[in-house]
């Protein structure tokens, strides 16, 4: 009666109809396997992978994300190397008219030296807006890793004890959100001021991190508490696995998805605040420069030398925009929504 | 009745209750029951009844709160389990004692390649370095039957099939040899001849390797072509126990004879299947009489006042009613004309 299955090399046809929904995607014709075929099954990733190269905005930001970072962290020695230029050299033949525009020289000719222009004190405006890209950048996914490290081991260990625990700590969460967190982080920076320029640029990550991390938590508390009843939770506590173990290799890994989806969206988030407390005068302090700090220099100039402020802002301005672009395609290649 | 030594698995009065809003559940109420080296027991009941609650009882993974193990033994090997601090008790989970679980689409991580969820037992219980583990993973998958192992283990869960999976979660429960399996409706979400398909490779693992298992379900069939033993299960209470032979010929139980009346015979050509009227009792609002009672063909006065005795019926053959002799003997009476 119960003849053993027979077992070739080959999936039964039963296998691969049961091959799971979101392998095939909507508009891909369903390739139904010959004699001698043999699928290969996608992984998660490729998966993905597939449905963000289809998203032709979200691969618009991934290129132009990937250009700047490689820009911003190839160029400086670049234009050094060209034009002689360090984002902190001022020449010392600086007459009463400092800023120089583009492609001009010093006495108004057409010149390959300054293609961004300079400064009011006359440092060399691509070189800074080049810099600028790296520590906006840094600040940004620095930042980012911070509030990524605080909010998923904060939400995990939250949701996973779940009961009382939970509850406290994400009332706590709920108290730090009702602080508006720009002050929070003007009160940090101002309590903690750092004498150097590198250390009040530690303590820029160190701020935004500690205060981007709140939806973070709530995102990965939500989902742990969904995953943590699922059977394979079960399955390896029954194995002998310890709580640890479980949070950190079966439950965080299932939360990856959202996460990865908020992170990329936390960047420009944290780079605009960046953006904004340099504008203030509390981020980044010359002779460094991020994006923000070139802009809040660039305006008080804005009706004489505009290009002080139209570069940097430009190109933030499209790094920003690069970014949501990707998250967005990342949300939606990514979302659990849109399988099961 | 046997000797204890023989024993592997002993419960004893077991009683587990969950904290609920509507009141104190008794899910397991004391349960009794032994479990010999190399056999294999059923446990039989309607959703409800406390048979998963039972068996999580034994590994001691009953979530805390709402649920509690108020009382009972379970000596496993000799030793209490329930005395035993948690990092021992982990270390038999998965060592000695492992489970399968209901459904094989949840209960594999989604997000981890087969080998490391089966590399992860054998390397935190017998300390097996990376490549020991990695093939005996393989092995493990080789004899439950997965085609092409070698680069199968290499797959997402996502990439098997129900019957797959089912089989990569009986490698993975067995890759430490354990002395006693727990198989949670192994089959209940598997189509039917998949289900003969894992029945026979538990069947087939257990006769190769003399592990001991509990077989969950709710599917007399299953039951009668598997086990040993056989208890059955209501309402958080064990309703009977007898060996599995005996209790298909001669039930000792109303709820039992009820149960085996309401597995369709194709043979008789009936026209109605037979039910068990009404539902299973609300277990946190139980009266003091026998909770079977509103639904018993043979109910009387004293069912609804009294709570009926576990009546032996002979060595190995218990039962909980009031009228547990006379069911028997009615049984043993029909059997004989029958057969």
């Amino acid at each position: 009666m119960n003849e053993e299955p027979d077992f070739n090399n080959k999936p039964t046809e039963r296998e691969l109809i049961s091959l799971p929904r979101e392998m095939v995607l909507a508009g891909d014709e369903v390739h139904v396997a010959g004699e001698d075929e043999y699928i290969v099954g996608t992984s998660l990733a490729r998966d993905a992978w597939r449905r963000l190269l289809k998203n032709r905005l979200a691969v618009f930001g991934l290129v132009v994300v990937l250009l700047i970072t490689v820009v911003s962290l190839l160029g400086p020695p670049i234009v050094k190397a060209a034009t002689g230029f360090t984002y902190d050299y001022i020449p010392p033949d600086v007459t009463l008219i400092k800023s120089i525009p583009p492609f001009r020289s010093a006495d108004g000719k057409f010149s390959w030296t300054h293609p961004m222009g300079t400064d009011n004190s006359g440092r060399d405006l691509l070189a800074r807006v080049l810099l600028g890209g790296r520590i906006s950048l840094m600040v940004g996914v620095i930042s980012t890793l911070v509030s990524l490290l605080i909010g998923v081991g904060y939400g995990a260990i939250a949701g996973f004890i779940g009961g009382r625990v939970d509850s406290w700590m994400m009332r706590l969460v709920d108290v730090l959100y009702s602080l508006p967190y720009i002050i929070l982080v003007i009160v940090l920076l101002a309590m903690f001021r750092s004498s150097t320029p590198l250390g009040q640029l530690v303590l820029l990550f160190v701020a935004l991190g500690s205060v981007s991390w709140l939806t973070m938590a709530r995102i990965v508390r939500g989902q742990v508490l969904s995953l943590k009843n699922q059977e394979f939770v079960l399955a390896a506590r029954a194995t002998g696995v310890s709580t640890t173990r479980i949070i950190l290799r079966h439950v965080v890994p299932n939360t990856l998805g959202p996460v990865i989806v908020y992170a990329t969206l936390t960047i420009p988030q944290v780079m605009l605040s960046e953006a904004f407390l340099s504008f203030l005068g509390f981020g980044v302090q010359p002779p460094l420069a991020s994006w923000g700090s070139l802009a809040a220099e660039g305006i008080q100039n804005i009706a004489i030398f505009p290009w002080q402020l139209i570069f940097p802002g430009l190109t933030m301005a499209l790094t920003l925009f690069s970014l949501n672009f990707l998250g967005d395609g990342l949300r939606d290649a990514l979302d659990p929504q849109m399988r099961t | 009745m046997t000797t204890a030594n023989s024993a592997l698995l002993t419960v004893k009065d077991l009683c587990t209750y969950f904290k609920t809003e509507d009141g104190l559940v008794k899910a397991v109420d004391g349960v009794s029951f032994e479990l010999r080296r190399g056999e294999t027991l059923g446990i039989v009941g309607e959703s409800g009844s406390g048979k998963s609650v039972t068996n999580l009882s034994i590994i001691r993974l009953i979530p805390d709160p709402p649920g509690r193990i108020v009382s009972g033994e379970i000596i496993f090997a000799g030793v209490d389990l329930l005395q035993l601090p948690e990092a021992e008790v982990r270390k038999i989970r998965g060592r000695r004692i492992s489970m399968i679980f209901q459904d094989p689409m949840t209960s594999l991580n989604p997000f981890m390649k087969i080998s490391k969820q089966l590399m992860e037992m054998t390397r935190l219980h017998l300390g097996y370095s990376k490549s020991q583990a990695y093939e005996h993973a393989i092995r493990m998958l080789e004899t439950v039957g997965i085609p092409d192992a070698r680069s199968r283990v290499e797959d997402y869960p996502h990439e098997f099939s129900g019957g797959m999976r089912q089989r990569v979660m009986i490698a993975m429960a067995l890759s430490c040899q354990p002395e006693l399996l727990i198989a949670d409706e192994p089959t209940t979400a598997l189509d039917v001849t998949i289900q003969a398909q894992i029945l026979e490779l538990i069947k087939k693992l257990k006769h190769e390797t003399g592990t001991s298992v509990i077989l969950i379900t709710h599917d007399l069939g299953v039951v009668a072509g598997m086990t040993d033993y056989v208890v059955v299960m209501y309402a958080g209470k064990i309703f009977e126990q007898a060996p599995t032979r005996e209790i298909f010929a001669r039930p000792g139980n109303p709820y039992t004879k009820g149960l085996l009346k309401s597995v369709p015979d194709p043979s008789a050509e009936q026209g109605q299947l037979y039910q068990i009227p009404g539902l299973p009792p609300d277990v946190a609002h139980l009266g003091s009489g026998c909770p079977f009672a509103p639904r018993c063909d043979r109910v009387a006065e004293i069912c609804r006042r009294e709570f009926p005795p576990f009546v032996q019926l002979n060595p190995e053959h218990h039962s909980l009613c009031h009228f547990a002799a006379d069911v028997f003997e009615e049984s043993r009476a029909e059997s004989s004309v029958t057969l």
